[in-house]
């Protein structure tokens, strides 16, 4: 059943319609303390701009009126006259329109961001609500890490706070290009201008030294509504418009649009032999049809030949758009791998410096097993060290061994297949990584590219072809896992004598993963006996991702019959 | 800097192309994928992504209908149409042990009803199948719970979800891995609102259950809410008598479970209309608060929300 309608429209409804086809997307982060006024400041925007639907504002208003009772009551028993500012007009409650996160809250379920959206004439809103928590770290980098505005609040009584500060600085590690910081509960100043100032002066000196593209201040009540979606007559002085025009105006991901091309191949669409099309999202910059783009890691050159989309072939496609991409030539190409303009390729990077952001319960442990997830590519790392950690009371760099929850450092990362990024600071979409706990499966970071490993080893290349190897020993690198037995040591020496009786290059290693994909790739057979399932478990996925040669043995079949398996199949 | 060539993607082509990378990547990532099929106009939305996102391949995982019976016959007709048309492979699941024992939503309330033939259904169906990701096309603006919901929500074993344990989710790289038994609920319409459900509906000329539409519907009218008389199977109490009223339903489910609004909105843009006029009106009235309350109540009482 068709449900278009063919006849002419109502003009307002035209207009209308057209209105919401042309708006924008703005991502948008609100932090600040816990008293600050965030969840008012919310409220408010919301209920200007009708992001709220009647039931929830009839409810509020009932609970509103509940409370400024009961607070008449009081004042009254305490021979008070009317309580100030409660005279005139019943106030609505705007912090009671976020009211939910604080049932949630009170149940201890403390955790990360909520998302609200907002629409205006102009634009689709979408606010990452982050609670000015204990845990503020991760929340803010968490609603930060898409936003392209940040409203930090302060309380113009209590002016710039070391809090404060560290927002700032955490919404400038994350790259958040515009900020505006709302100096609240100017109505229990008296709209003084120059208490406005001296805190916005002290706030805009410090944000700057942060780099922001864009730093406004605006005074303002989250309670009353000064300057949030409309001019306030209480600050005449006030020059900068409003906290929503100004949220109206921003340029909307405008660096992405202006990167370079990058494109991670997510996956690969073949429903039939003639057609091969390589699906995935623009991350940054534009591609036509006939551009010469090059496919890493393995560097092979090709035309795109066309652009693919279920309305149709496209001639070129921008950030973020979803496509799927077809090459002139049968160019291999697979998830994880990235395709870039020949003259304007992604880092390639193995030895890596890197901002990271702890998620973690458990501090980071430069011996357990974690996975880097950048673009389309997961692959596991190494913690080489952390180089220093961001002290948030003063903004300074502290020596550190290790990252505890919530804290922020400077680390260097040996992934075992190459990074395809680009700084973060010039791509958010690129440079951006989470790190996950390889045997919990819990996402205990974010990463963000700095770039090369000053002091990088190079591991990454080598000067041995395994073809060489293979000659000199006679033998291929592979990986035997033994089954998980009581006598699995015993039987795995037994193993190890009897191969190299017969002429292998072997050795035996106690369940690491490191050393037996070491081993393997120095052209060793590496016999590995591990009982902990999350290790056989992590030793299976990482010798198969580094395409290793990979045995696992079965606990029914004597030890001849392994001999036999191995050195027959070790010979082709 | 700033390339001025193309046209800026609009906020529906930006929700679209980060839904696809959504779907994409979910496909990529687990073994053994479905899609919660409610024959509701998200889930038609969310289908057509999907259509979309793996465009000229046929859609590489089934769709899944846990079927409680209770829906309006309208939504079955629709879905066994609309899958034949489109080749789609629909899988349809109905907790048989709870049917058997005659759960209905009359006799044994919604909660418990609601319980056997939807969520226990679901993890039956899930399983059964061995399902590791099931896509659902809720959003984060239906509620408060809700809007504290990841894209790739982690469920254990058990398909629990366990709000202390969620994963944090940061730039668009979302966390797929998980153990043996242990799954995922992905939902790809995270950010979309109600509005833009129905304004991608209307752009992409998305077919939607009828029900959605103004009709002549045979109606009573029970606590406040407008209930569509569906089947002979509806239990009329004393006095109550269908009488024919124009409505449409804003949320489809089961019948008896649904309250339908008057309205006369016809066409999809007609339901636009209502919905954004009926917050404008709404900001007007908070002038007039005493008047306002009371017509709010009336509303609601019709129904409305």
């Amino acid at each position: 059943m068709d449900t278009a309608l063919q006849a002419p429209l109502q003009p307002d409804l035209q207009r209308l319609l057209d209105e919401h086809a042309h708006r924008s997307l703005l991502r948008l982060a609100v932090v600040g303390s816990v008293d600050d006024g965030k969840s008012t400041l919310i409220g408010r925007l919301l209920y200007e701009c009708d992001g709220l639907f009647e039931d929830q504002i009839s409810a509020v208003r009932k609970a509103s009126a509940k409370r400024a009772a009961a607070a008449r009551t009081e004042a009254l028993a305490q021979g008070l006259k009317a309580a100030a500012g409660g005279g005139e007009e019943e106030e609505l409650d705007f912090s009671l329109f976020t009211d939910g996160l604080r049932a949630e809250r009170e149940q201890g379920i403390t955790i990360d961001v909520a998302y609200r959206y907002l629409s205006t004439a102009r634009r689709k809103i979408i606010i990452a609500d982050t609670p000015g928590h204990l845990q503020y770290t991760r929340n803010m980098a968490t609603g930060a890490s898409t936003a392209d505005a940040g409203v930090i609040l302060v309380d113009a009584r209590l002016g710039v706070l070391p809090q404060t500060r560290r927002h700032a600085y955490i919404a400038s590690l994350l790259g958040i290009p515009y900020l505006a910081v709302a100096v609240n509960k100017m109505d229990l100043v008296g709209y003084e201008r120059a208490t406005f100032e001296r805190i916005g002066s002290e706030l805009a000196d410090f944000a700057r030294t942060l780099g922001f593209e864009g730093v406004r201040l605006f005074p303002v009540s989250a309670s009353r509504g000064d300057n949030i979606t409309r001019p306030s007559a209480h600050t005449p002085w006030h020059e900068g418009g409003t906290l929503l025009s100004w949220l109206e105006s921003l340029p909307h991901q405008r660096r992405l649009d202006g990167a370079p091309f990058r494109f991670p191949v997510q996956y690969v669409i073949r429903p039939h032999q003639d057609y091969r099309g390589l699906a995935g999202q623009v991350a940054s910059g534009t591609v036509r049809v006939g551009d010469e783009v090059q496919v890493l890691p393995s560097g092979r050159r090709t035309r795109v030949e066309a652009i693919d989309t279920f309305d149709g072939p496209r001639a070129e496609a921008s950030a973020t758009a979803s496509i799927t991409l077809r090459l002139s030539d049968d160019v291999d190409a697979s998830r994880g791998d990235v395709l870039s303009h020949v003259d304007q390729p992604p880092l390639s990077l193995q030895h890596l410096d890197a901002m990271l952001v702890w998620f973690g319960e458990q501090p980071l442990d430069a011996t357990r097993r974690y996975l880097v997830k950048q673009g389309t590519r997961t692959t596991p790392v190494q913690v080489e060290r952390v180089l220093w950690r961001k002290e948030l009371e003063d903004l300074s760099e502290a020596p550190a061994e290790t990252l505890a929850l919530n804290d922020i450092g400077r680390v260097r990362l040996v992934c075992r297949r190459p990074l395809l990024c680009d700084a973060y600071q010039e791509n958010r979409r690129t440079g951006a990584f989470i790190v996950i706990d390889a045997l919990t499966h819990d996402t205990v970071g974010a990463g963000m590219v700095l770039g090369r490993a000053e002091s990088a080893s190079r591991t990454d290349t080598s000067l041995v072809s395994q073809g060489e190897r293979e000659q000199r020993l006679g033998q291929a690198g592979a990986i035997v896992l033994l089954p998980a037995t009581p006598a699995a040591v015993e039987r795995a020496f037994a193993l190890e004598r009897r191969l190299f009786d017969l002429g292998r290059v072997v050795a035996t290693v106690a369940g690491d993963v490191e050393v037996a994909l070491a081993l393997s790739r120095a052209g060793l057979v590496a016999l590995v006996h591990a009982d902990a399932p999350l290790l056989r478990r992590a030793l299976r996925e990482e010798a198969l991702e580094a395409r290793t040669r990979w045995w696992e043995l079965d606990d029914t079949e004597t030890l001849e019959q392994w001999v036999a398996n191995l050195t027959s199949e070790a010979g082709t | 800097m700033t390339d001025t060539t193309h046209a800026r993607a609009t906020h529906l082509e930006e929700l679209e192309a980060e839904s696809i990378h959504i779907l994409r990547e979910t496909v990529a990532e687990f073994a053994n994928p479905v899609m919660l099929y409610s024959i509701g106009k998200d889930s038609q939305v969310l289908l057509h992504l999907a259509r979309k996102a793996f465009h000229p391949a046929p859609l590489p995982f089934p769709l899944l209908h846990v079927d409680t019976t209770w829906k309006f016959r309208d939504m079955y007709t629709f879905r066994d149409s609309f899958v034949a048309r489109h080749g789609l492979k629909l899988l349809v699941h109905q907790n048989r042990k709870a049917l058997a024992e005659g759960i209905n939503p009359f006799d044994h309330g919604s909660q418990k009803y609601t319980h056997a033939m939807k969520t226990q259904a679901l993890l039956e169906a899930l399983a059964q199948h061995g399902f590791d990701a099931a896509f659902g096309g809720a959003r984060r603006d239906e509620e408060k719970s809700r809007a504290k919901e990841r894209v790739f929500s982690f469920r254990d074993k058990h398909g629990q979800w366990d709000p202390r344990r969620q994963r944090p989710e940061l730039w668009n790289l979302f966390n797929g891995r998980v153990d043996a038994g242990e799954s995922m609920r992905v939902f790809p319409l995270s950010n979309w609102t109600e509005l833009d459900v129905w304004h991608y509906v209307l752009r992409e000329r998305i077919p939607v259950v009828p029900l959605y539409f103004a009709a002549e519907r045979p109606v009573i009218e029970r606590n406040g809410t407008l209930l569509m008389v569906d089947d002979e199977r509806m239990r009329l109490r004393p006095g109550e008598k269908p009488t024919p009223r124009k409505v449409r339903f804003r949320t489809l489910g089961c019948y008896p479970l649904s309250g339908a609004i008057e309205s006369s909105a016809t066409t999809v843009e007609a339901v636009i209309h209502e919905m954004v006029h009926a917050r404008q009106s709404e900001r007007q009235g908070r002038l007039i608060d005493h008047d306002e309350e009371g017509s709010m109540e009336l509303k609601k009482r019709e129904g409305y929300f």
